[in-house]
């Protein structure tokens, strides 16, 4: 494809990095150039990750860098999203056995040694939870004031015989949500804002390897497709689901999840969870007919315990997400840019 | 049981079952008034906020109209209004301001245009903020840009009748909601058969305010909170009222309203303001709807403090799409977003074309955010 002109003088803004619209714009214009045939899952799909064939198998290949800000917040740091980002990235394309990881990671001259230990830490733990090791690494350093403090890129490879991919949707399938929505990006953005909210709100950033191994082997085939609700949260996870599979995607409101300090804090902040970032949450779509099934081996998993079935693939309006909110429908938009940049 | 997700979810005023409950009262009310379309008008962007973001239309019964009236103070302010602000921030004034009216357009430019052009213009969340930059920077004049309706305008009051410092002066670009609600009853294309009054609005003026409207214009007024079932208990009051003829005042939120309202904001109100005609913005002109600093304040206002040259914003003709926004129509109940061509497309939050795009309270703003508003009505799974 040829990419569309681009007005002298525009600039790239956080928003093309908030994981909506605009970055999707952004990397169709720019990046998807840079993708040619490939046997199996390339760039041009635009899925969590690549798959290239491999025998009978596939070889699946995903990366990604993190900046949150802060590094650390309530329930983890940008060293165990860095290896859970990565690792949930291959588990959605039905890659639960990870090979290796890569880690690179960039440093602001002047960072504190301890913060570095403190982030290595948390890598090995998320590491030793998903069974995973990283085999290859790198280390730059910049002047002060070049960077932010710490950037980490991950890239992750593993081997499956079946890809699961996200545009398996067909009218009539259910759609499983694998817990409470929005608590990663309301628990970094009270931290930013020193919102001092009681109860628990802290990220839900964790490895889903383990819990995708149990529904993938409770529905087998009936697992459709799968995606983790990142950057634009459920919204944006379900408009891919929906505008790649061309159907209309029902979501009931009311059966959505949602832990009381995430709900307390997006009421505070007039920001909808739906439309913010998790990092240990997927989004399941089987076939009706195995729904309970997976259903009952995600709730059996110790990170699924909330889970629930909250949509259902529809006929109507393709590529649209219908919000039933217990009140009365609207459409979910999604999100254009993202109330929160640097979220992971 | 229920757990700790449903407990939390049972909101008194976002409880589905009485929801459905209201819904059904109303389409009986709106069948029983035997006659359709039943049009109201509700005069208030939160109230748009609150029917847009728990979809309440696709519960709305189809013969009910719930037109958005001007309740967008962001969106009625005028151009030439927007261009005094533009002015002085061109000027080397610090201009202070509201979030949302940064990206207003005026006549040729907006303040964010004006400030990428290097004038001086800080985004406050109130006019205490903008007091304290002025107290913090001696040296500079700073503007606070004063937008909102009567709610708002009260604590631009309560700041100036505290005491500024010398260097802090007021732009009023307040707006008074009552004269605008008279003009819409009486325009012809409207049809306006009742009204949903904006429930923090009345909590400064009081219900009583409305008693003269309702007898000059025998229209009933049902005073709204912003929950859902707030809304639709005030509308199932207000068609009730529709059918049976009765041009009354209810007040349908006195867990925050009473009859006289804030006496003492009021007595601030219209010590610190008083009532001008002017225009707003794609409606007409508002006899008495723009509030604008009592003589007794004159030293403090900016129209008055500097002489506000606008020729010099004439060197820039008006964007050509401009010509292509039905704001207006939208603000006067005549038109609905999705009228608009450019809406959704040309027009967008990120390059909005005309006010009702810009603020969170502006009906285009809420519906794109909301996804348009088609009719959902019949989506099922």
């Amino acid at each position: 494809m040829t990419p569309g002109p681009t007005p002298s003088g525009e600039r790239v803004g956080l928003k093309h990095g908030a994981g909506g619209r605009a970055m999707r714009t952004l990397i169709e214009e720019v990046f998807l150039t840079l993708g040619g045939p490939v046997d199996g899952v390339g760039l041009a799909a635009l899925d969590d990750g690549a798959a290239l064939r491999l025998g009978d198998q596939w070889l699946v290949v995903t990366t990604d860098s993190h900046v949150v800000q802060p590094a650390f917040f309530p329930g983890g740091d940008i060293g165990r999203l860095a290896i859970c980002g990565t690792v949930n990235d291959l588990a959605m394309m039905g890659c639960t056995e990870v090979l290796g990881l890569t880690c690179a990671v960039v440093l602001e001259e002047g960072y504190r040694r301890e913060d570095l230990l403190r982030v290595r830490d948390s890598m090995r733990q998320a590491c030793q939870e998903a069974g995973a090791t990283v085999i290859a690494g790198d280390t730059k350093v910049m002047g002060k004031g070049e960077l932010d403090g710490i950037v980490v890129n991950t890239t992750g490879v593993g081997l499956t015989r079946r890809l699961v991919r996200d545009d398996g949707l067909r009218p009539g399938d259910k759609v499983i949500l694998t817990g409470t929505a929005g608590d990663h990006g309301l628990a970094v953005l009270a931290a930013r804002r020193d919102l001092r909210i009681e109860g628990d709100l802290v990220s839900d950033v964790a490895p889903l390897n383990g819990l995708v191994r149990s529904a993938l082997d409770a529905g087998g085939t009936e697992v459709v497709a799968m995606k983790d609700p990142t950057r634009g949260g459920v919204a944006s996870a379900l408009h891919e689901f929906a505008s790649k599979a061309r159907v209309g995607i029902l979501l009931d409101g009311p059966t959505v999840p949602l832990s009381p300090g995430t709900m307390a804090a997006a009421e505070i902040l007039g920001i909808d969870p739906l439309l913010v970032a998790n990092e240990g949450k997927a989004l399941i779509g089987v076939r009706a007919g195995a729904a309970e099934r997976v259903l009952a081996a995600v709730r059996a998993h110790p990170l699924g315990r909330r889970a629930a079935v909250v949509a259902t693939a529809i006929p109507e309006r393709p590529g649209q997400i219908v919000l039933d909110t217990g009140l009365g429908k609207r459409i979910l938009a999604e999100a254009e840019g993202d109330p929160l940049p640097r979220i992971c | 049981m229920p757990t700790p997700d449903t407990q939390a979810r049972e909101l008194k005023f976002r409880d589905p079952v009485r929801a459905r409950q209201l819904a059904e009262a109303l389409a009986r009310e709106v069948s029983a008034v035997g006659r359709a379309p039943v049009q109201v008008m509700h005069v208030c962007g939160s109230h748009e906020q609150a029917i847009a973001r728990f979809g309440l239309r696709a519960a709305f019964p189809r013969d009910l109209q719930v037109i958005m009236g001007p309740g967008c103070p962001v969106c009625i302010t005028d151009m030439p209004e927007v261009d005094e602000a533009v002015a002085l921030a061109l000027e080397g004034k610090r201009v202070a301001t509201y979030g949302d009216m940064l990206r207003v357009p005026g006549t040729s430019r907006s303040l964010a245009d004006a400030q990428a052009q290097g004038g001086r213009v800080e985004v406050v969340y109130s006019v205490t903020q903008a007091v304290e930059i002025a107290a913090r920077s001696p040296e500079d004049e700073v503007v606070f840009f004063a937008t909102g309706f009567e709610t708002t305008a009260v604590a631009t009051a309560a700041a100036l009748a505290a005491g500024v410092p010398a260097n802090f002066s007021v732009l009023s670009a307040h707006k008074y909601i009552p004269p605008a609600m008279e003009i819409v009853a009486e325009m012809p294309e409207t049809r306006v058969e009742g009204f949903l009054a904006a429930g923090h609005a009345a909590a400064i003026t009081g219900s009583a305010v409305f008693d003269a409207f309702v007898a000059r214009h025998e229209i009933p007024v049902v005073i709204a909170g912003f929950e859902p079932l707030d809304i639709l208990a005030a509308l199932v009051k207000l068609v009730e009222l529709v059918k049976d003829g009765k041009a009354d005042v209810v007040n349908m939120y006195p867990r925050v309203v009473t009859r006289e309202g804030n006496k003492p904001a009021q007595a601030i109100l219209w010590k610190v303001f008083r009532p001008v005609g002017g225009r707003w913005r794609g409606i007409a002109h508002i006899p008495n709807g723009n509030l604008r600093l009592s003589d007794d304040y004159a030293h403090l206002d900016a129209r008055r403090r500097f002489r506000i040259d606008l020729s010099r914003l004439w060197d820039q003709a008006p964007p050509a799409l401009s010509a292509r926004c039905i704001c207006g129509d939208i603000m006067a109940g005549l038109k609905q977003p999705s009228d608009c061509l450019i809406f959704g497309t040309d027009c967008r939050p990120e390059t909005p074309v005309g006010a009702c795009m810009v603020s969170s309270e502006g009906s285009c703003r809420i519906w794109h955010t909301y996804g348009g508003m088609p009719d959902l009505r019949e989506v099922r799974q």
